[in-house]
């Protein structure tokens, strides 16, 4: 649906989604849900680790901090299925660690009910 | 690892929002996130015109086509999301991405076209994880009992139905405190049930 993408967007710079990819749709590591924090490791060689490809970088970049995934595809602009993509490649190579939490504990789950009521 | 590790982890948590085409989801985000809902509402094109059922909701002309979320910073180490389903059927298969990990679900109804809740409705109850309805108030729609919307839904007394305003932030945050009064209750009987048939 070309014709309902806005003026502004420069239509000949369109690079179909998974172009980036490499094609590839799956990511290499599978558990990266929406709100999956993901954060930049430092690279402890003198280079800062082999170079990154253009989106890889921006990524890692943009995860200075912790970043969920959901963020990290609307910054750089892509579908999430892409963003889990190279996400996963990021951390299969070491480049970003992500955490995981297991089931949060009742107390857990009170302190945000009091927090959501405090709003 | 790095020293990163050693800092408190933050906490991202996520909450689904999800209901029928038009029925307020990114409206009801957008009035308690502290980020620009994102722009990803898309104009109803000449294409999607007789695929998206609009009996109702004429006066929509923007839907929901990409992820649409807010944030809400609760404290320095726990952030909510709030995750809005896209409205079309033919998008219902991201639902499963959406819903993984969630703590629990807003399911929102138009009492003007309540049977558009249904397949969301359907989803969650399958799902087995927590849910409330909240009936999102429409200027010049009827105006009927909780009760009778209760049994025209078909739910079951432990499923909690509130009335709600989704451009009122006071009314948004009520719906997702019964949410979490949820989230915890399904939590806690879940427990006494474990406890009880050891």
């Amino acid at each position: 649906m070309s014709e309902s993408r806005e003026p502004g967007d420069s239509s000949e710079a369109f690079v179909r989604p998974f172009i980036i990819t490499g094609g590839r749709v799956r990511p290499a590591q599978a558990d990266l849900r929406l709100e999956t924090l993901v954060v930049a490791v430092d690279v402890d060689a003198p280079d800062g680790g082999a170079p990154l490809a253009f989106e890889h970088r921006r990524i890692v970049t943009l995860c200075q901090e912790p970043t969920t995934v959901a963020h990290v595809a609307e910054a750089i602009g892509v579908p999430l299925g892409v963003a889990k993509v190279l996400i996963a490649d990021l951390v299969v190579g070491g480049r970003l660690s992500c955490s995981h939490t297991a089931e949060l504990p009742l107390h857990t789950l009170e302190r945000i009910r009091d927090h959501v009521r405090a709003l | 690892m790095s020293g990163r590790s050693e800092r408190v982890a933050p906490l991202a948590v996520k909450i689904v929002v999800s209901g029928g085409l038009g029925v307020g989801k990114t409206t009801f985000i957008g009035a308690v996130s502290e980020i620009e809902p994102l722009d990803t509402e898309a104009a109803i094109t000449q294409v999607s015109v007789g695929v998206d059922s609009l009996a109702g909701v004429e006066g929509k002309t923007t839907t929901t086509v990409a992820l649409d979320f807010g944030r809400i910073t609760l404290d320095p180490t726990i952030a909510l999301y709030l995750f809005g389903t896209p409205g079309q059927d033919r998008f219902s298969f991201l639902w499963d991405d959406l819903v993984e990990g969630a703590l629990g679900t807003v399911v929102l109804v138009d009492t003007r076209r309540i049977e558009d809740c249904f397949p969301a409705l359907d989803y969650f109850e399958a799902h087995g994880a927590p849910f409330v309805l909240a009936v999102n108030r429409f200027e010049g729609s009827e105006r009927f009992e909780l009760g009778e919307i209760r049994e025209a839904l078909g739910v079951g007394d432990s499923v909690p139905v509130v009335e709600c305003d989704a451009r009122a932030r006071a009314s948004v945050r009520d719906v997702l405190g019964a949410l979490m009064d949820q989230v915890i209750g399904v939590r806690v009987r879940g427990r006494r049930v474990a406890a009880a048939s050891r």
